[in-house]
């Protein structure tokens, strides 16, 4: 109660709703309203009370009773004393008539299935004369409706009688009771055009007989003031939901269109707000609108800024992309910041659906990033650079505007991923283009500085080394190595990582360096989400990022093994994590991991499917081995064991020795225990590199423990299958 | 309507009627992101607001602040009407209403508020109706307390 905690309140509130002292009661009925809910025990407690003051014969207190019915009653409540209810709907007076309307909407809105005990009264309330008595059964027909289908075709025939009623409000004389500003009851009859509207949706007949009154409606009503416009707003809402003739739609539209130039900001907000709501079913009719709406952007109100933005987006259309476009990236540089996301993804859809031509996309997404970099979505940037890809005609446009981007201004992070990616991919055209002006100094001299600051920030370190070594492969210039050397020592383990193994690149590799830092081919668009498991068969165009997980690990093991032997540590793992970075199945969001997709990409053979063979068989154990081929000297085997006696094994372990120069590595099995007559199997994984290209040889040794007796078995394996020697 | 809150400028809660359950926790996140969001509006800015899925609308007399949370279906322009009918009922009863007397008399202001809206809904739209069902419960409960007051003579 005015922000105190009040606990201690409960137990009395019940002790004063049972004292017979009407001025006890009502403060005892108002503190349970206002002090117990549904959920606390004490209001079990007052079922009792209210149950014998709904038989009360004061007329104040069996309202008290049914005002507290409605507001905290629980469902056990309600089922309880709903027989009372409906008594009390039928009874002799009005004002007791129209609470007990309410407190049935209550119970109907609590415990669904009474609403069939209410429908016949309902229907006689509708014939009263009192307003609150109408009111209260519209309300009620309303929420019955709304919950059941079969009412709501039941109480179709009543349509002509809420018209009358209707008729009736409208053109009646002045009347002092029910009048606000020149209006007869327009809270009543905005529920009764609600009731119609639900009425009349779906359905022929009931719409025309409703026609006539929302047309008389929508002309006759003074829209001077608030309440005219209430009772206007809810007649076009109804117009535009049943099925009503083209010329009331017209009306409507007209009189939404109105209510957008009208002086008044709520005004302005609503008429928005029912816009949006057609706008998929009469976008013309909305287009005429169009320059008002767009006029609504520049509002100082942040709510007409925000119904503008979203009704703007969704008036987007081919003819008048470009218009559009301008006004939404004004918008956008002066926009509330929580409204800047919506308007930038708003602005990327449009231009992706609508764009009239590559360089105007381009150009429209650059603008983007530069004003509002920052409230961009993730996927934005991949989407960017693939696009860029794809339009090969404006790689020398596309790079010079990116550069002279970046010189201006370096904060925002994802046109930084872009521009190093680009200036990466295409520097030999920045350098050769017409600007004379760029030398290989600057552009040198802004990769330091893209380096620098992005160290310090949480951008992504990969993108700013990756992008000097491909610029390097374009133009070769002794300072970029000696920039990616510094980071040799850096604080940041991701860089230092990088740089040396980029270091090793130089210096052991150079003669694979040119090969690895080609320029990247096209990008193939791939939906989002889609894992690209089958991708790794087509060798030909370099897909992102293959589905599993398992094959990058063995191509970088691999690969590592080949740029091993550098000077620092390379332990696989942490070289795995960063090197196959978080994997998203679908679109790379490093520019590094392109880079390893490209050194993945070189083994040209495609992965062929597994052969198995039997290599042990003996005392109904059997060991069967698969070999895949994932790079040149790359081989992993599976070795799959399963046990056909009719007793379980324990204690399985395989062991295997290869020649000298081979690596091995064995990867943990998935069991240890062969459950009898081959229910289950067990699998191990083991990956081979024979760089020095062997004849490949395997001796296995095979233990485990039978019938309490330990087993030991060797066996070699001279030929694997599926390597073709 | 879900609620109808009334709170004065320096963020203090004057009156608050839930047509829905809710723990006390919700409801006290809720006072409190109206608050934020009702107090931080320009003055001369649009009534309506989006909170989660409901529309709110609020309109600032003197130096309270009422504020009602709609559901989707509602009409936000009857529900000003609405909160100006209350505040004409208020100042009916109390002749010409001030922050104090609804302070003093909360009680009041809660009976005038349930003879006017039940359930969420409108339950009497005349205003000399209300007017006459609260004169009248006034005098059945004065008439009480008086007869058990006054000694027998």
């Amino acid at each position: 109660m005015l922000g105190y905690p009040a606990h201690f309140g409960q137990m009395e509130c019940v002790r004063m709703i049972a004292s017979p002292r009407y001025s006890e009661k009502r403060v005892g009925y108002l503190g349970a309203m206002m002090l117990l809910d549904e959920k606390q025990d004490a209001s079990l407690l007052i079922t009792n009370s209210i149950k014998n003051d709904l038989s009360n014969s004061n007329q104040y207190i069996q309202s008290l009773a049914l005002c507290t019915l409605a507001c905290m009653g629980s469902a056990e409540m309600c089922r309880d004393l709903a027989p009372e209810i409906d008594r009390l709907l039928r009874a002799s007076n009005s004002y007791i008539k129209k609470k007990a309307a309410l407190c049935a909407v209550h119970i109907v809105r609590k415990v669904h299935d009474l609403g069939e005990l209410f429908t016949k009264a309902a229907r006689s309330l509708l014939t009263e004369k009192n307003h609150g008595v109408v009111h209260g059964a519209v309300v009620l027909i309303t929420e019955l409706c709304e919950r059941n289908s079969e009412t709501l075709e039941r109480f179709r025939k009543t349509v002509p009688d809420l018209v009358q009623i209707m008729k009736g409000l409208v053109i009646s004389g002045y009347s002092p009771d029910h009048d606000v500003a020149g209006i007869s009851d327009p809270f009543l009859q905005v529920r009764i055009l609600r009731l119609l509207r639900i009425l009349g949706r779906n359905n022929e007949a009931a719409s025309d007989a409703m026609n006539d009154l929302l047309a008389q409606v929508a002309t006759n009503t003074d829209s001077t003031k608030t309440v005219g416009n209430a009772v206007l707003y809810e007649t076009v809402l109804t117009v535009l939901d049943i099925k009503s003739e083209s010329g009331l739609r017209v009306l409507a539209v007209n009189i939404l269109g109105r209510f957008l130039l009208n002086n008044d900001r709520n005004i302005r907000y609503i008429a928005m707000t029912s816009l949006q709501k057609i706008v998929g079913t009469d976008h013309n009719a909305v287009q005429r609108h169009r320059g008002t709406i767009v006029d609504c952007l520049k509002d100082q109100d942040a709510s007409v800024k925000r119904r503008a933005l979203e009704l703007s987006l969704a008036l987007v259309s081919a003819s008048n992309i470009r218009s559009m476009m301008k006004e939404l990236l004004s918008f956008l540089s002066s926009c509330p910041p929580e409204l800047r996301s919506q308007t930038a993804s708003g602005i990327f859809n449009a231009a992706e659906r609508y764009a009239p031509s590559q360089r105007w996309h381009i150009d429209t997404i650059l603008h983007v990033l530069t004003t509002a970099g920052g409230d961009v979505r993730d996927e934005t940037v991949p989407n960017l650079i693939q696009l860029i890809t794809n339009t090969s005609e404006l790689h020398c446009y596309t790079v010079h505007k990116l550069y002279r981007a970046l010189l201006s201004d370096i904060s925002q992070q994802p046109l930084v991923q872009v521009a190093c990616w680009c200036i990466g991919e295409y520097g030999d055209l920045l350098l050769r283009g017409e600007c004379q002006e760029t030398e290989p100094v600057q552009v040198h001299r802004a990769q330091q500085t893209l380096v620098f600051p992005s160290a310090n920030s949480d951008c992504d370190p990969v993108n700013p080394l990756t992008a000097p070594l491909s610029l390097h492969n374009s133009t070769p210039d002794s300072r970029i190595r000696s920039i990616v050397s510094i980071y040799g020592s850096c604080i940041d383990v991701e860089l230092q990582q990088r740089a040396v193994e980029y270091n090793a690149l130089f210096k052991k590799y150079d003669h694979m360096r040119a090969a690895v830092l080609e320029r990247m081919p096209v990008i193939e668009k791939n939906s989002q989400g889609h894992t690209n498991g089958e991708t790794i068969k087509e060798s030909q165009t370099v897909k992102v990022k293959p589905g599993e997980p398992q094959q990058p690990a063995n191509q970088v093991c691999d690969l590592l093994d080949l740029l091993g032997g550098s000077e620092q540590p390379l332990q696989p793992s942490p070289a795995l994590g960063s090197a196959a970075p978080p994997i998203p199945v679908s679109t790379p969001n490093t520019v590094g991991g392109d880079l390893l997709d490209l050194l993945g990409g070189l083994e040209p053979t495609p992965i062929t499917p597994v052969a198995t063979v039997t290599v042990y068989e003996k005392d109904g154990v059997t060991v069967t081995l698969g070999c895949e081929k994932q790079s040149d000297s790359g081989l992993t085997v599976t070795l799959t064991a399963s046990n056909s006696t009719e007793s379980d094994i324990r204690g399985f372990t395989l062991q295997a020795a290869v020649p000298k120069s081979v690596q091995l590595h064995m990867k943990a099995p998935s069991g240890d225990s062969l459950p009898a007559r081959g229910a289950a199997k067990v699998t191990q994984m083991v990956v081979l590199n024979n760089p020095n290209k062997v004849n490949l040889k395997m001796r296995l040794r095979i233990s485990y423990t039978s019938q309490g007796s330990a087993v030991q078995d060797t066996v070699q394996i001279d030929s694997f299958p599926g390597l073709g020697q | 309507m879900r609620f109808l809150l009334l709170f004065s400028r320096q963020g203090k809660l004057r009156l608050q009627k839930w047509f829905t359950p809710l723990t006390d926790r919700e409801k006290k996140k809720v006072i409190r992101d109206m608050m934020m969001l009702v107090l931080a509006r320009q003055p001369r800015s649009c009534n309506f607001l989006q909170w989660r899925d409901l529309k709110i609308v609020y309109k600032r007399y003197a130096s309270l602040y009422f504020c009602a949370g709609l559901e989707d279906k509602d009409n936000e322009l009857l529900a000003l009407e609405v909160l100006h009918r209350y505040v004409e009922l208020l100042d009916k009863y109390f002749g010409n209403v001030c922050e104090l007397d609804i302070i003093f008399n909360f009680e009041k202001a809660y009976f005038i508020l349930d003879e006017f809206l039940m359930g969420g809904e409108i339950l009497e739209t005349s205003k000399l109706a209300v007017g006459v069902s609260l004169e009248e419960a006034d005098t059945l409960q004065e008439t009480m307390e008086e007869y058990m007051s006054k000694p027998a003579y």
